[in-house]
């Protein structure tokens, strides 16, 4: 989000799904579609099939999308940034980059071909592993199709290089002039219901609802009379994984933790275990007693989707509302009644009466949302912010005639390897996501018994080749070992898989891959490198 | 059989809304909507799961207080009454500073607002954050 923020103004999705339709490219890096986003994958599908659209997919894995793709770039895990450049480098020298485009709506683009200058396709090969004349015919393909959309995922954003991989994205779809335009744009896959939301709510340590930041005083100013309260902090607050450090070391006290689940989605468990263990006073809100509830001094439960009511906000910024389908089991609350509770007996009074009094003060204080009211959802499929008045229709896709920064910034980038690369000790490099028939921590899915049979455990994923080396076979267990933690855990050969690459989820709390995984971080974002990182696997 | 509210899918981001069936204070069954622009008729494989976990026998269903390593039922009040004197303690010992506050991904935009609102306003705490990065 930060990337596409410094380059276009909004970090957001820049286009809708239903454009899809008329794209003649994708262009998919860093997100393996089919497994986290079936109906964006099923659409993209759909368009090659009945429109003869064509694909890219850059992914280090064969998966699935890549099977069906016109190219496959299968690049080595981190070399994004590179892969990117080599691109660009191609692009620019064949000369099918858009000039009228550059000219008038971009700033900064001597920098970029400075830069780009730098990765030819032999250099680029050397670190991507991807051959020139591939590299050349994806370059081709994407810019040279009238309407390409780019879509990625953590893929690209779980890494060090997390900032760097956005902005390079972004000088593509500027280069190419693929961006402000119907069925184009560069368009980062949000993976839960409602993180677009909680971003745009301010959930955030920077920023108010609608990304007014709190070192604005106007702003403070204008919460401060909204919310009848003064003294409103100017200061950045911490991130999650700031705020769990802080845990540890003593600064952070107190710690209210609303249906999420860090104790297994969070990189480093055994850290992150140690940190909720430290905190004088832990409160968890949830519908389950999650791994995290069970460090808690208080537990609240609260209800599921299926018993509120309330708006959330997909990938591609569609507000919609959601009804309640049942009461609230007996004993839950809903969670807006608990947070109304908790302010008002901390002596800052919340009286609500429904959700949708609630909304109209979020249209009251957040300008992208203003025109979206609870009336106006009723009755259509959503609407995408921003939304400044009632009459406004919405808008499906964003930056059309200028940036809305001004003029798209072209921040050209340079490649960095990842904080911590296989060697003697930890010669694999192992990457981490989740599968089709599971989500996330697995809270949800693993009461599903059709999912727990569609993937019933963790496994390690390992290339045949890798399988051979270590005389295991399927099913054999093998100690996996990071600078950070250890597990037992079986294998699963899977030719998908590069040599030396090997691929765990995060959905099995008893065989957590985030008890290997490392802390560091994206310097801007605070993203942590869930994908790359140093492990041993040994026979056991 | 009546399709039941209209709900928003509770995983991906990709946002499809379906009909969720309940029966008897259960809930029973999901059918797509030809006409949601995303979803067009069709579900992922936990889409159309989707009601199995809301009636799951493991749910919570009390507030609980860990006292002396224990854990026990409470009541509403008291579990939020201890909820807010714990936290505003902290505060006046340590500052808003010392609370950390990790708002939800799966919760809607009016409880995200307001558990914003509440750490800023109610605790002077910018520590607010969520799973985006993660």
């Amino acid at each position: 989000m930060a990337g596409l923020a410094a380059s276009f103004g909004s970090g957001a999705m820049t286009n809708s799904i239903p454009e899809m339709d008329d794209a003649d490219a994708f262009f998919v890096i860093g997100s393996n579609t089919t497994e986290q986003h079936p109906l964006v994958a099923a659409r993209i599908i759909e368009a090659m099939r009945l429109k003869n659209a064509k694909l890219v997919v850059a992914d280090p894995r064969r998966i699935g999308l890549a099977k069906l793709a016109d190219i496959h770039l299968m690049h080595r895990v981190g070399t994004d940034v590179a892969l990117l450049n080599g691109m660009m480098h191609v692009i620019l020298e064949k000369g099918w980059e858009n000039k009228a485009f550059i000219a008038e709506r971009t700033e900064n683009f001597d920098s970029l071909r400075e830069v780009v200058k730098r990765y030819p396709p032999e250099k680029t090969a050397a670190i991507t592993g991807v051959d020139p004349g591939t590299l050349s015919e994806a370059a081709e393909l994407y810019a040279k199709s009238a309407k390409t959309m780019l879509f990625y995922a953590m893929g690209i954003t779980q890494h060090t290089t997390g900032t760097d991989n956005v902005k390079t994205l972004a000088n593509l779809a500027m280069l190419t002039g693929h961006i402000g335009f119907p069925s184009t744009g560069v368009n980062p896959l949000r993976g839960q219901n409602n993180v677009q939301g909680a971003c745009d709510m301010g959930a955030l340590p920077d920023v108010f609802s609608g990304y007014q930041r709190v070192s604005d005083d106007d702003v403070i100013r204008k919460f401060e009379r909204a919310w009848g309260v003064g003294g409103l902090s100017r200061e950045p607050g911490l991130t999650v994984t700031e705020i769990l450090h802080e845990a540890g070391t003593g600064g952070i006290k107190g710690l209210y933790i609303m249906g999420e689940n860090p104790a297994v989605s969070d990189p480093e468990a055994r850290a992150v275990e140690r940190c909720l263990r430290k905190v004088e006073f832990l409160v968890v809100q949830d519908i389950f007693m999650t791994e995290t509830a069970k460090f808690a001094h208080v537990i609240l439960p609260a209800v599921s989707f299926a018993e509120k009511t309330g708006t959330f906000t997909n990938t591609e910024r569609r507000v919609q509302l959601s009804r309640q389908a049942m009461k609230p089991l007996k004993g839950c609350l809903d969670e807006w009644k608990i947070i109304c509770g908790v302010a008002t007996r901390a002596g800052y009074r919340m009286g609500y009466d429904s959700p949708e009094e609630i909304l109209r003060e979020i249209n009251e204080v957040t300008p992208s949302y203003r025109g979206i009211t609870w009336k106006r959802l009723e009755t259509v499929w959503g609407i995408a912010w921003p939304c400044p008045n009632e009459d406004h229709p919405g808008t499906p896709f964003l930056h059309k005639e200028r940036f809305v920064r001004g003029l798209g910034h072209f921040d050209p980038r340079e490649y960095m390897a990842a904080f911590e690369v296989p060697d003697e000790q930890y010669p694999f490099l192992l990457t981490t996501g989740r599968v089709g028939a599971q989500y996330h921590t697995g809270t949800m899915t693993r009461k599903i018994p059709l999912l727990e049979r569609e993937a019933p455990g963790a496994v390690l994923e390992i290339s045949p080749e890798d399988a051979v080396a270590l005389r295991v076979r399927e099913g054999s267990m093998v100690g996996l070992e990071s600078r950070r933690g250890e597990l037992r855990l079986p294998v699963h050969l899977n030719p998908d898989i590069p040599k030396g690459t090997v691929f765990g989820t995060f959905h099995f709390s008893e065989k957590n891959m985030n008890a290997l995984t490392i802390c560091a971080l994206d310097p801007v974002a605070k993203i942590p490198e869930y994908k790359s990182c140093a492990v041993s696997v040994r026979r056991l | 059989m009546i399709p039941g509210a209209l709900v928003v899918c509770p995983f991906c981001g990709c946002g499809c809304v379906f009909h969720l069936a309940v029966r008897d204070g259960r809930a029973v069954g999901i059918t797509p909507i030809n006409s949601h622009p995303v979803s067009r008729g069709s579900l992922c494989i936990k889409g159309w799961k989707a009601h199995e976990f809301i009636n799951h026998p493991a749910r919570l269903r009390s507030p609980l207080i860990r006292e002396h390593g224990i854990v026990r039922e409470a009541s509403w009040d008291e579990a939020l009454d201890l909820v807010a004197k714990r936290l505003c303690e902290i505060k006046e010992k340590h500052g808003g500073n010392a609370l950390g506050f990790f708002s939800s991904a799966k919760v809607t935009n009016e409880e995200n607002y307001l558990f914003m609102k509440m750490a800023r306003a109610a605790f002077g705490s910018n520590n607010i954050d969520h799973c985006a990065r993660l």
